[in-house]
């Protein structure tokens, strides 16, 4: 499904494995991602992540070591979890020769939080144009000089 | 945690009907409904729908010009959601170039281990 999903990647100077490490162990993530991670990482387990005095629920869905990770975020306090009240951060590891890895995170559902189901079901069936492409054609356009 | 727009404005720009119509009114400039609907792929009732919708959400507006209803963008609104957007990928690129110096100075220090072993 292609929407208001985030997809950035990066070329990483280091083996598989250690990338896998960094992204996946609590106290490497404590480094990189919030300030404190309080999560097993396994396919289902319910974590906590601080970010200075707030804080929020994590989910892990998939664990394929060392090429695929993901998780939910960003639900309500309580609540389980599943499209629709929550993003969903999913990592992609890709060598690239012995010692490099391309790393791809992408995050969506930042748009089907606050959707009527029937809506969210139209609108995941629908085959969709490129969502990043549409943005910088707009900010291109919005940064020329307006007339009248 | 993450700088949230709001979720109505994020659902009016996520359908791609409804982009498709932001699209035109962008680089068009102010349009009528009719004018659209012959522009579009999808039925002059489904353009008017979208209208209501990205009106209500204050992304375009409407005017009277003799006996034409034109929609225009608001700018100022459509750049807060493209600043959104563009936050949030920007929050992303930082988190992934902090794995990267991680990662780096780990793979590092393992080489230099392996060498004095």
């Amino acid at each position: 499904m292609a929407g208001l999903m985030i997809e950035r990647d990066v070329l990483i100077e280091a083996p598989l494995d250690v990338v896998w490490r960094t992204i996946t162990e609590p106290s490497q993530m404590s480094q990189w991602f919030a300030d404190r991670v309080d999560l097993v990482v396994e396919p289902g387990a319910h974590g906590y992540m601080r970010f200075g005095d707030q804080g929020g629920p994590v989910v892990v869905e998939v664990v394929d070591p060392p090429t695929r990770f993901s998780f939910r975020w960003n639900h309500p306090d309580g609540e389980e979890p599943v499209a629709g009240n929550s993003m969903l951060v999913e990592f992609t590891l890709t060598p690239e020769g012995d010692e490099r890895t391309r790393l791809r995170v992408t995050e969506s559902g930042h748009e089907l939080r606050a959707w009527p189901d029937a809506e969210k079901q139209r609108y995941a069936g629908e085959h969709s144009d490129g969502w990043a492409e549409f943005l910088d054609r707009l900010a291109g356009l919005l940064a020329k000089p307006r007339s009248g | 945690m993450t700088a949230q727009p709001d979720d109505e404005l994020w659902s009016a720009i996520a359908d791609p009907s409804r982009r498709r119509v932001l699209d035109l009114l962008v680089s068009n400039g102010a349009a009528s409904a009719s004018w659209l609907a012959g522009r579009v792929p999808f039925s002059r009732q489904a353009v008017a729908k979208h209208l209501v919708v990205l009106e209500r959400t204050g992304l375009i507006s409407r005017r009277k010009q003799g006996r034409e209803v034109l929609y225009q963008i608001e700018a100022g609104r459509l750049d807060q959601a493209t600043r959104a957007m563009a936050e949030l990928a920007a929050q992303w690129d930082r988190r992934l170039a902090a794995i990267k110096r991680l990662a780096e100075a780990a793979h590092a220090e393992n080489k230099e281990r392996n060498r004095h072993d």
